[in-house]
């Protein structure tokens, strides 16, 4: 393999990057992972090299432990392995390019698993943009990362998997939880029901969540249900929340940390990007890419595997990085395509099974419509502070899509580059045009996919050092 | 707003932020030293002067932004600590310096 080409790039070296680096160096091809973090893991296993070898690992526990195994595999695997480095650019063709330690730098490869995995769903609601106000993602990669706890009981509002298990995490830590404000809508449980049966081969999963939902009521903070409306209020931080619930009990109480969590959303850039065409899911309101039984896109041979292709947990990512990794190696001429399908057949059966659940917890934790409609005032676009009420003005004007309300009000042209607001606007064109979300679609996504500066692009220029 | 359950030992390291010595742990990253700090804020924004922390810790948000080792608008979040490192608050627009 050459310094810039190689038969296999992933981007991502979270479960399903790591799994398909592995399952790919197993059918001899060559395999180059770059991914933004210092260590493998992805989110879900963040730090796990660290952790693993400390009792923190334990409270952690055994669906993070798990990461271990993986990650020594991925190491053991022969992949070239590139952390800390950024995606800034892919075409088809297919050419990457990233920087690395201030230097820009180009890959080539005839097969690429984009492997980029989820980020929550952005949730703007008055006063998001205080400090003090971070996702839950964010506080558990904190406890993952660096061991650290919010210094006083802290209040945590949404609904999902992620708040219970990090509030199991954060009290086996020794945090202290002020209170959960649930905003899970009244009524889910019998419009999910009937996704449930199908759910039951994951009986362990349902058992677990419901562990977690027995442990949290036994631990004695206030538990509010039914939360429609969040706001956080304060100077130069929060310093108050203010809380409202579908029946109008409403509360105000003083917080220093707020944790928010309305679900995680694919991460699309990359294949936005790319060309590759989307589906609207619609139980999640995200997009996700159309993908063939492999995790190829319409693209060809780009695929996306793992969280990226659609919401499904660090076990299902896994199986699609392998299954993916078959496949590319079936084109490649290193297996026939019967033997990949021997292979996958295995894999896809325990695929099936992984995703048993998501059906149920789709409808469960469907997004409420509060999450896509915040007050006026609400800033929506972070990055260049455009409010809800902006937008909404500006959407009944000549009717604009997202490119020409971006244009209109810089919503989305900041460094975030609309990871923030994104669907956000979307659904206030939609609502304020009276038209289905889906048929407004996104943004368009153009490189650079992440800030790149003037000194990294002019360092492509300059030669390959010699390793 | 956070605070650190172990004793880093021999993986603590020194960096300075405005000039002022804080510690921190090999491998965390110069976003999770800043949540330790009493001030809260780690930036204003450029359009309104807004303050502003980590918020998503994942690199999706850029809420983190700032200078380290003289080079502006840098991911916090996404930076591991490094002994001796000098980080500071960004404040307002970047400047170009020559």
């Amino acid at each position: 393999m050459s310094a810039t080409h190689t038969d296999l790039l992933i981007v991502g070296a979270g479960p399903a990057g790591m799994a398909a680096a592995v399952a790919a160096r197993q059918q001899g091809l060559s395999v180059r992972v770059v991914d933004d973090q210092p260590a493998p893991g992805g989110q879900i296993w963040r730090s796990i090299e660290t952790v693993a070898a400390t009792p923190r690992l334990t409270r952690l526990g055994e669906a993070y432990g798990a990461g271990a195994a993986s990650a020594a595999a991925f190491r053991q695997s022969g992949a070239v392995y590139e952390p800390g480095a950024q995606l800034w650019q892919i075409e088809p063709g297919i050419r990457a390019f990233v920087t690395h330690d201030g230097r820009a730098s180009s890959v080539t490869a005839d097969a690429l698993i984009l492997a980029t995995g989820a980020q929550e769903r952005p949730v703007p609601f008055p006063g998001w943009t205080l400090p003090g106000v971070l996702t839950v993602g964010a506080a558990q990669i904190l406890l993952k990362t660096s061991d650290a706890v919010p210094e006083k009981p802290v209040w945590i509002a949404g609904c999902g998997p992620l708040p219970l298990l990090y509030m199991t995490q954060l009290l086996a830590a020794g945090g202290q939880i002020a209170g959960f404000l649930d905003t899970t809508p009244r009524g889910r449980l019998g419009a999910s029901l009937l996704h449930l049966a199908q759910g039951l081969s994951q009986l362990s999963d349902l058992a677990k969540g419901l562990s977690w939902d027995f442990k949290l009521r036994r631990a004695g903070f206030p538990i509010i249900r039914h939360v429609t409306e969040i706001a956080a209020e304060g100077d130069e931080r929060i310093e108050r929340l203010r809380y409202r619930t579908s029946d109008g009990h409403s509360g105000e109480v003083p917080a220093e940390v707020l944790l928010v969590h309305e679900g995680v959303v694919p991460n699309v850039h990359a294949p936005l990007s790319l060309g590759c065409r989307m589906d609207w899911q619609p139980a999640q309101q995200c997009y996700v890419p159309a993908l063939d039984v492999w995790g190829e896109t319409s693209q060809p041979k780009i695929f996306v595997a793992g969280d990226g292709a659609g919401i499904g947990g660090a076990q299902a990512a896994e199986l699609r990085g392998r299954i993916a990794a078959l496949r590319i190696a079936a084109q490649a001429g290193r297996i026939t395509d019967s033997k990949a399908e021997e292979l996958a057949a295995g894999e896809r059966r325990a695929l099936k099974r992984a995703l048993a659940l998501r059906p149920f917890l789709d409808a469960y934790y469907a997004p409420r419509a509060q999450v896509f409609a915040p007050p006026d005032e609400t800033v929506v676009c972070r990055c260049e502070e455009v409010t809800a009420g902006d937008l909404r003005a500006r959407a009944v004007k000549g009717r604009p899509g997202p490119n020409q309300l971006k244009a209109f009000t810089r919503a989305g042209m900041g460094p975030c580059q609309g990871r923030q607001c994104g669907y956000t606007i979307s659904h206030i064109v939609a609502a304020a045009q009276n038209r289905p979300v889906e048929e407004v679609g996104f943004y368009r996504i153009r490189p650079p996919l992440k800030p790149v500066t003037l000194g990294e692009l002019a360092s492509l220029d300059e030669p390959e050092h010699a390793a | 707003m956070f605070r650190k359950l172990h004793d880093p030992g021999a993986d603590a390291l020194t960096v300075f932020i405005d000039g002022l010595p804080v510690p921190a742990e090999t491998g965390e990253s110069v976003a999770a030293v800043l949540l330790r700090q009493p001030q809260g804020w780690s930036r204003t924004t450029p359009v309104s002067q807004s303050p502003r922390a980590p918020y998503c810790m994942m690199g999706v948000c850029f809420e983190c932004l700032v200078e380290v080792d003289g080079k502006g608008s840098v991911q916090g979040c996404m930076t591991p600590v490094e002994n001796g490192m000098r980080i500071a608050r960004q404040q307002g627009r970047r400047t170009l310096v020559a």
